[in-house]
């Protein structure tokens, strides 16, 4: 890899970039290469040095030393912004599109064609033949807001490759999409590849990495460790090289205590019965046993997202009823589902899990507000404590309860928003894609905790379409269009299970 | 990165993390430039900003050229006359601060102001005799409990215009703002009102231990204000709700009740400043707070309270309307002629903007 063959110049060549950010070595000597055509992965545990290594290869920071080349030409001038764009571009997990503006106006921005006046029907017409000519199947009338996740990258990447690059960095790309949506973005990456698009594709799900990349880099505490060919490359090794361990495949699953653990004859801590939020999905009769973990497995769409948040309160179902240990929670109040005792892991932690600027303590306790002092006062010193113990219980990596928990890695936020629902020792825990976004030891802790809320009596519902989290399921029910379409004890195979919530054998 | 836009790339392996960012590129600078990013042992849950201080020096600064302005800057007379003039606009910041901080916005306290009194009045002066004829319905001591119950009125059709009705808040309120001056024009007919209950006048006129009453219950209620925001649980609910109300709502903080509850207060806030300048001048006129909701917004931000919610200090917010006073005490005494003082106010709210901006370290948002 480090001395490219005499016939195409890589696409993407960075050696021994080294940076570092006051004190600590944020990249240490590290290098990618990538071949025209290519899907490259560059894949580590959150921290590892991605992020930086972005920022380098795409202009908007300058390495300490090392050097990077595109094509076989040094890098443009660090602030020859539209050098850069004509060489390479980063499709974020954020938009970086304009909401209110039509796609052609976001395809074309700044460039709006020679003249002063805007020739709309021509910015249109061009916007029309530069999205057909990927494939891309949208109309330039479309505000870029009303665009789906894999619409608007595509725009995106329309945008970066009419600039004329040829590279192009994906970070994330897939954390917002179901399953299809994976497979159209694979099958377009694949055609560009075929017309020379080389990707740079950073992803903590493996198993995408499998399916689309030729190569992997792996980054580990700012250095490379492993360069290598995808094909040879066994799951294990490569986990084990993101991780450091050399307890290789077992490790990825996390450990249970298997189906056995629920007693069939307990009465159901949580309960619904003819459960329904029209429009979201149809009447619902669950069961969840003390020790039981059910998963609801499903797409965005089908509706197990909105089961879930009427579960905890988030939303107020049209009919039916919730009950918790006999009880019956009243319908559509956080408050009162928490007082009831169920604890809720909310999907999307920035939208929904965090206050970004407090610190830990206070995100943690949120909750728990009414046992931190008498008579509705909050004690700093109780809050403290019990941020605390939350920090050490779940292993959370932090300076203290005082930092801003803006400031932790993905993973240890997403640490905190389980923190707070556990607080209040739950009777029922709903998680709704609790290892969203976070690296792969993370992930098996996240998922050892939600776990261990079963084994010590609870009930778990996890809604999720994450194959890793719905293998700690006791149960798992498939979702689709708003109704269970299967259920599978444990041991379900992944095809089987996939199926189900693709719907394939269901009329749509 | 990976579903986490704020963090930049840093090693979580390390325990204390990221005292760089602050030395960081530009492009990480920007990202993470809204906080401080000290590595904290082990501070208290609600870190101490120094930004909340930034005014301090200001302040100390505009008193030292007051000084050398003139020799009555310093006399307890002046300073007194400054901080009782800071009185009033301090209560209506006070309320606004609270509803910044979680995350909503309230221009009709400078219409509360003159109003609430109005109405109070209205309904307990005698029908006949005197300038102004009332409705007599109400024995003349009820008057302060009247006006304090207007001004929560209104913050409460604030409320139920914004969170029931989801309208535009801004709007709503400046709708409001101008509906209630419209209301004290066609009330007092365009006249001030003279007939100020005593009660009023007792409120605004009284020394305690040689400093105006108005002074010693504004600070108790910063005070009060300032202990609920860290010690209560409805008051760290607030930043909560205007640092993510999504997130606030999940975690199960009842956000519309409190919020509601907040609208309230800020108008029975603005309701008392006007008992306290009714009562000092002895009387309303029709403009009756007219312009101040400028001075109100600009000492909040200057005081370091974000307009996007979430963050700031009723100190900082105090700190604000204390140097705006200043300035003001201090030009007058420089004999800066009264014709250019609009022109002179406005140049140094936005001077103080900027010198608070840089004092801070951090983006007004």
């Amino acid at each position: 890899m480090s001395h490219p063959t005499p016939a195409p110049a890589p696409a993407l060549h960075a050696e021994g970039i080294v940076k570092r950010f006051g004190r600590t070595l944020a990249l240490d000597g590290v290098g990618l290469t990538v071949a025209p055509g290519e899907s490259h992965a560059l894949v580590g545990r959150n921290g590892a040095g991605k992020s930086t290594l972005v920022s380098i290869v795409t202009g908007l920071s300058r390495p300490d030393a090392g050097s990077v080349a595109f094509a076989g030409r040094p890098a443009p001038a660090p602030g020859d912004r539209a050098g850069w764009q004509s060489t390479v571009a980063c499709v974020h997990q954020k938009s970086m599109t304009v909401p209110e503006l039509t796609v052609a106006e976001n395809l074309f921005l700044n460039r709006f064609g020679p003249g002063r006046l805007i020739g709309w029907r021509r910015l249109r017409q061009r916007a029309g033949e530069l999205l057909a000519g990927y494939g891309v199947d949208v109309d330039p009338r479309t505000r870029a807001q009303d665009l789906t996740v894999e619409q608007r990258q595509f725009v995106e990447i329309a945008r970066a490759l009419s600039f004329g690059a040829r590279l192009i960095v994906l970070d994330e790309p897939t954390a917002r999409l179901d399953a299809r949506g994976i497979q159209r973005l694979f099958t377009r990456l694949r055609e560009l590849q075929r017309q020379g698009v080389a990707f740079v594709y950073i992803s903590h799900h493996l198993q995408e990495v499998y399916e689309l990349c030729t190569a992997v880099t792996v980054y580990r505490d700012a250095r490379q460790v492993l360069t290598a060919t995808v094909a040879a490359l066994p799951e294990n090794e490569l986990v084990a090289a993101m991780t450091g361990d050399t307890g290789g495949a077992a490790r990825r699953r996390p450990a249970t205590s298997g189906p056995a653990s629920a007693s069939a004859s307990a009465e159901p801590v949580l309960r619904t019965e003819r459960l329904a939020l029209r429009g979201a999905f149809a009447p619902l009769d669950l069961a969840v046993r003390p020790g039981e973990v059910l998963g609801l497995a499903g797409a965005a769409a089908s509706g197990s997202t909105a089961i879930g948040e009427t579960l905890a309160g988030m939303r107020r179902a049209s009919t039916g009823r919730i009950t918790v240990g006999g009880t019956e929670v009243r319908p559509g109040s956080v408050p009162d589902a928490l007082k009831a005792g169920i604890g809720y892991i909310p999907e999307d932690r920035h939208r929904q899990g965090l206050i970004p600027g407090r610190s830990v303590a206070e995100n943690a306790t949120l909750t728990v507000a009414d046992r931190l002092g008498p008579l509705g006062t909050v004690r700093p010193a109780r809050t403290r404590e019990f941020a605390r113990a939350l920090i050490s219980s779940l292993d959370i990596r932090t300076s203290g309860p005082g930092q801003p928990v803006s400031d932790l890695s993905g993973g240890n936020q997403q640490k905190v928003v389980v923190a707070r629902a556990l607080a209040r020792g739950p009777r029922a825990l709903i998680a709704i894609r609790p290892t969203a976004g976070v690296d792969v030891r993370s992930k098996d802790a996240l998922l050892a905790v939600v776990r261990r809320v079963a084994d010590e009596g609870g009930a778990v519902v996890i809604v999720s379409d994450e194959l890793d989290d719905l293998r700690v399921c006791d149960r798992v029910l498939a979702l689709f269009h708003g109704r269970v379409v299967a259920d599978f004890a444990h041991g379900w195979s992944d095809r089987d299970l996939v199926a189900a919530m693709e719907g394939v054998g269901e009329r749509p | 990165m990976t579903g986490n836009g704020t963090e930049p790339g840093a090693g979580t392996g390390t325990g204390n993390r990221p005292t760089w960012k602050r030395r960081g590129s530009r492009g990480i600078r920007r990202l993470t430039a809204a906080r401080p990013a000290r590595g904290r042992q082990d501070g208290p849950p609600a870190p101490i900003r120094w930004s909340d201080f930034s005014l301090v020096p200001v302040i100390l600064v505009l008193m030292a050229i007051g000084y050398a302005v003139s020799p009555v800057f310093l006399t307890s007379g002046n300073l007194i006359s400054v901080v009782q003039q800071s009185s009033e606009l301090s209560l209506l910041v006070l309320g606004q601060a609270l509803i910044l901080i979680c995350g909503r916005m309230d221009l009709s306290p400078e219409s509360t102001i003159g109003i609430a009194p109005v109405i109070a009045m209205w309904l307990v002066l005698p029908a006949d005799g005197g300038r102004f004829a009332g409705l007599e319905l109400l024995p003349a001591g009820a008057a302060i409990p009247l006006c304090l119950l207007t001004g929560a009125v209104i913050g409460v059709i604030n409320g139920f215009l914004i969170l029931r009705l989801r309208v535009n808040g801004f709007i709503a309120t400046l709708g409001m703002l101008t509906m209630l001056r419209g209301l004290h024009v066609g009330i007092t007919e365009g006249r001030s009102l003279t007939d100020v209950p005593e009660s009023f006048r007792y409120l605004g006129k009284t020394d305690w231990l040689g400093v105006p009453a108005a002074v010693w219950i504004c600070l108790t209620l910063f005070a009060a204000g300032g202990a609920a925001l860290a010690y209560l649980r409805p008051g760290r609910a607030l930043y909560a709700i205007g640092g993510n109300p999504e997130a606030a709502r999940a975690a199960g903080i009842r956000t519309d009740r409190i919020t509601w509850t907040v609208l309230a207060l800020g108008g029975l806030l603005a309701a008392f400043a006007g008992i306290l300048y009714t009562g000092h001048y002895g009387s309303v006129a029709a403009t009756q707070g007219n312009g101040w909701i400028f001075q109100v917004f600009a000492a909040a931000v200057i005081g370091g309270i974000s307009l996007k919610g979430g963050r700031g200090t009723l100190f900082g917010a105090l700190t604000g309307v204390l140097t705006l006073q200043l300035v003001v005490n201090v030009m007058t005494l420089g004999g800066v002629p009264a014709l250019w003082n609009q022109f002179l106010n406005g140049a140094i709210i936005i001077v103080a903007l900027v010198i608070s901006r840089f004092a801070g370290g951090e983006r007004q948002e």
